[in-house]
């Protein structure tokens, strides 16, 4: 009996490095943290709902920090909510990415100047990795942004020690062109 | 029933309190002193012919450092007769070194005022007397300061955070390190 492989010529083997496998692997099923701050969570809804589907890159929210990969800063960071997120970041496993989306979580927003209850940029409080402009981003926006962030984590180097990268950036520059 | 009838009521009422009527906007506003007002509150609430059920908001004014008077301004509503009541008080405001002045509470005759005396206590300053939790709503418990007061001076940083939009490079001050 012939079976799909045949069909398709595919031999069902596929050479790749360990690293490209493990990028790979990450950057298909990014799990954001489910929760939204702001108005900005209403489009990151409609990004998760049905005509923008993130599901199918593999985005789906999970319901507690300790299952997620990154976090979704949609909205308005208030001083109250600061220690909150920060707490959030913290109990999420490693590596951990967050997407800070929309104007307010970027750098205040429209409060940047009389808004005494609102942090100017959610980067004041944990290391950000893609920022979305808009206020509020369309979903297309988000979903850009999550390409932004695939594409960092495709250049990653999860296994190399760090000392090996440095060796090898070295020995670049030492080999004449 | 008009602002004439509701007031007749009240002044027949409080015949030794100290009444006053602003009639030149579009809604009229009794000004009432502020040691009765919760006593004049509860007339409002209690009496058969005003029935006041239903108080719509509690709003609180801060007229400067100038003027140095703070106003509280209640609206509210008969659900059953239809009609309206706009009272209003004044009252000094306090600086920097005295305590924050104080209104009486209404929150025992309407339950909503428990929360809008909050807030007016929270972004305004003013001590409600007979509050039964008179705590911050919005703000954070360690918030330093009533931010809608005119001569409010936002605070330097909370818990690390530079408040301010400007610095933005403070985070290279060496307090700052530990949250790179």
């Amino acid at each position: 009996m012939m079976s799909d492989k045949t069909k398709t010529g595919d031999g069902g083997i596929i050479l790749t490095n360990a690293e490209d496998l493990m990028n790979w692997a990450r950057l298909s099923s990014l799990w954001p943290m489910g929760f939204g701050i702001a108005c900005c969570a209403i489009e990151m809804m409609a990004a998760y709902a049905s005509n923008y589907d993130l599901e199918r890159f593999g985005i789906l929210p999970r319901p507690s920090p300790r299952q997620s990969d990154v976090m979704i800063v949609a909205g308005t960071v208030t001083f109250r909510m600061a220690d909150r997120i920060r707490r959030l970041y913290e109990q999420m496993p490693e590596p951990r990415y967050v997407i800070s989306m929309g104007s307010c979580s970027n750098c205040g927003g429209p409060y940047w100047e009389h808004g005494y209850h609102v942090v100017k940029g959610v980067d004041r409080i944990i290391p950000v990795d893609v920022y979305v402009p808009g206020c509020p981003p369309r979903p297309e926006a988000l979903i850009g942004g999550f390409m932004k962030l695939q594409e960092k984590i495709r250049g990653e180097h999860p296994i190399a020690p760090e000392l090996f990268l440095e060796m090898e950036s070295e020995n670049a520059a030492l080999t004449p062109a | 029933m008009t602002f004439q009838e509701i007031t007749a009521l009240i002044a027949a009422r409080f015949s030794e309190s100290r009444l006053d009527a602003d009639t030149k906007g579009m809604q009229p506003i009794l000004i009432v002193p502020v040691e009765d007002v919760a006593e004049i509150c509860r007339f409002l609430h209690e009496d058969e012919q005003l029935y006041f059920d239903f108080l719509e908001c509690i709003t609180a004014m801060d007229n400067g450092p100038g003027t140095a008077t703070m106003e509280v301004i209640y609206n509210m509503t008969s659900i059953p007769y239809g009609h309206n009541l706009a009272i209003k008080t004044v009252f000094p405001r306090n600086t920097a070194d005295q305590t924050l002045p104080s209104v009486p509470s209404v929150s025992h005759i309407w339950r909503t005022a428990d929360w809008h005396e909050r807030e007016a206590f929270d972004l305004m300053g003013i001590h409600f007397e007979g509050h039964p939790d008179l705590r911050r709503i919005l703000l954070p418990e360690d918030w330093d300061g009533h931010p809608l007061r005119k001569d409010y001076i936002v605070q330097e940083r909370y818990h690390g955070i530079y408040v301010r939009y400007e610095d933005g490079n403070s985070e290279q001050l060496p307090e700052n390190e530990d949250r790179a």
